[in-house]
């Protein structure tokens, strides 16, 4: 661990040292653990670049950091995703960030996107959230469609005028800010009561309040039913929309830069929706996006 | 002079940290402020209500750009993606100069999201100073570094904080943001006379002061940004601007942020000094 200058670390031995034992989980009352990763001696890491002081030995003032590195990431992640706290329960949702945030730890300037890979990953480690896995990993891709819609790019659409000329060999792109997910339930209107809720008890405290409740909330019994969903930016504020199936794949194929004839063929492939009834369906789909401002020209490039 | 080439000869006043719970008061009431200081990370955003609301308050205010998360003193280069934001958002607020912290957090592209402290090494110093110059050749305007409150030290470092500061920004060639509660904090946990710091620093190289609250607990004191600011901190800044001369001033508050006009009324108390009004205080101080 130690250079030639006499064991005198240099300055990046010394930052990986701090970062690794920053980032190790905390015991279960909240400490450092008293060995890290590889074995050794946490006293020891610690001595071996911190000095002690009057009142605090070296393990003492690495830990103070090592609480604060948690404190603040397991905060971010829980504003970012209440409701998926809510129904998996407090517990549950520690375990499920830690556990998270030590396979992903931030690789980003800004802790605006330290939950950019929890959807992926909760999907990977059912074990994570209890009885309700399915549920659990819709909540939390609609809330992190929610992180990306509040602040992503916004494009200028095009016209109901520019979309009529378009024909079947036309590409097009999707306004960034769009966000759309194919969802087991139906799970879109319970995020957005248990947001309403967290607000409420934010601004009755004045102050973020405490969570006191570790158990799973008592909610509504959903039933599976295959939802298509799209979280967009109106005037600032983030709205979600419910979509037909084959409006979400004519949408999914659009944004993957399928030209509309294609498109269209895969937002129909075995659809119920008769022959004679999709050009209608079609038009008012144009319409509708047309109005939203989701559909924008080709990116230069693409 | 409270203007310097560290902070674009701008006479700023004092100005507070501007936060989410009072926007509604800023755009309600439009009370005078002499300026705002902004995280620029909460804007550094492509899109939507943060810069919209940014956009409304520079139509009125001054905004100045405090970072945190440069991290100066991190050995891994800098994200190009960051650089490229931080100078987007420079062009939008006109930021005449900005800060961040003198410090490092990130270590092979993982971020801890904290200010943590480095080591004053001669390397450190180098590498530092290295990246401050980057830094500021990038985003063409003045960069300040600011110092840190820390709780713990190395067995490494080979001089006092005071000085590696001074090493840093002279090899550097930029400006000091100089956090007189966060000298504060940190001489009370490595046991060191705040006043020894203060007044060491190379005053003609401060472009800003930061005054702040903080938590004190039974081992060490916690920079949490929640309290009022307490007289042995006055009695810092008092002594800074003595050295000084007035320099833009801003109270940050960051937790249990209390009123809009609480929070100004506090940060106003530094123009007791800032114009020479209270000799006692700063007799005191001495
Ligand atoms: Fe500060």
């Amino acid at each position: 661990m130690s250079d030639a200058r006499n064991g005198v670390m240099s300055l990046e031995e010394i930052q990986r040292a701090m970062a690794a034992a920053v980032l190790e989980p905390l015991t279960a009352d909240e400490g450092m653990r008293e060995r890290a990763a590889d074995g050794r001696a946490m006293a020891d890491v610690a001595a071996s670049f911190i000095a002690p002081n009057g009142r605090l030995n070296a393990f003492q003032r690495l830990e103070i950091y090592n609480r604060q590195y948690w404190l603040r990431v397991l905060g971010s992640l829980e504003e970012d995703f209440p409701a998926l706290r809510a129904v998996v329960g407090g517990n549950r949702f520690h375990a499920l960030s830690v556990a998270y945030l030590t396979a992903h730890p931030s690789r980003s300037f800004t802790l605006r996107n330290l939950g950019s890979k929890l959807v992926e990953w909760l999907t990977a480690h059912p074990e994570f959230a209890g009885r309700r896995h399915a549920l659990a990993v819709d909540v939390a891709r609609i809330e992190w469609a929610f992180v990306v819609a509040f602040d992503s790019a916004g494009r200028a659409p095009l016209t109901l005028n520019h979309i009529a000329a378009l024909d079947g060999g036309s590409r097009l792109s999707l306004q960034p800010h769009l966000q759309l997910m194919a969802l087991a339930y139906a799970a879109d209107e319970l995020v957005l009561g248990l947001h309403q809720r967290e607000k409420r008890l934010t601004s009755e405290a004045g102050v973020e309040h405490e969570r006191e409740e570790s158990a799973p909330e008592k909610l509504p019994r959903l039933r599976r039913k295959n939802t298509w969903l799209a979280a967009h930016r109106v005037d600032l504020s983030v709205y979600y929309r419910r979509l037909e199936r084959e409006e979400y794949l004519t949408l999914d194929a659009l944004r993957q830069g399928r030209p509309m004839s294609e498109a269209l063929d895969e937002g129909f492939a075995g659809s119920a929706i008769l022959e004679k009834q999709r050009a209608a369906c079609v038009q008012g789909w144009f319409g509708t996006w047309a109005e939203l401002g989701w559909i924008c020209a080709p990116e230069a490039g693409a | 002079m409270p203007g310097n080439r560290f902070n674009a000869y701008q006479n700023h006043g004092v100005g507070i940290g501007l936060r989410i719970p009072h926007y509604e008061h800023i755009f309600a009431r439009k009370p005078v402020v002499d300026w705002f200081e902004i995280i620029s990370e909460n804007y550094m955003i492509d899109a939507g209500r943060p810069l919209a609301t940014l956009d409304r308050i520079l139509e009125q205010y001054r905004v100045v750009q405090h970072g945190v998360s440069m991290y100066f003193g991190s050995v891994t280069a800098p994200d190009p993606e960051h650089l490229r934001r931080l100078k987007q958002l420079v062009r939008r607020t006109k930021t005449p100069w900005l800060s961040d912290h003198l410090c490092w957090g990130s270590v092979d592209g993982t971020y801890t999201h904290d200010l943590l402290p480095l080591p004053y090494t001669w390397e450190a110093v180098e590498r530092t100073a290295e990246r401050v110059r980057r830094v500021q050749d990038f985003l063409e305007i003045p960069v300040a570094v600011e110092n840190v409150s820390s709780y713990a030290a190395f067995t490494a470092s080979e001089m006092t904080e005071w000085d590696f500061l001074t090493e840093v920004v002279e090899r550097a060639d930029c400006g000091i943001l100089l956090d007189v509660n966060n000298i504060y904090v940190s001489a009370m946990n490595h046991e060191f006379n705040p006043m020894d710091y203060v007044n060491a620093v190379p005053a003609h190289r401060v472009a800003q002061i930061h005054i702040a609250g903080h938590s004190k607990y039974e081992k060490y004191i916690l920079d949490t940004h929640d309290h009022p600011v307490i007289d042995p901190v006055w009695d810092l800044y008092a002594r800074a601007i003595e050295r000084c001369g007035p320099r833009p001033t801003l109270l940050e508050w960051d937790d249990h942020i209390p009123s809009f006009d609480e929070v100004h009324a506090e940060a106003l108390k530094a123009n007791r000094y800032l114009h020479g009004q209270a000799p006692e205080l700063v007799e005191a101080a001495r």
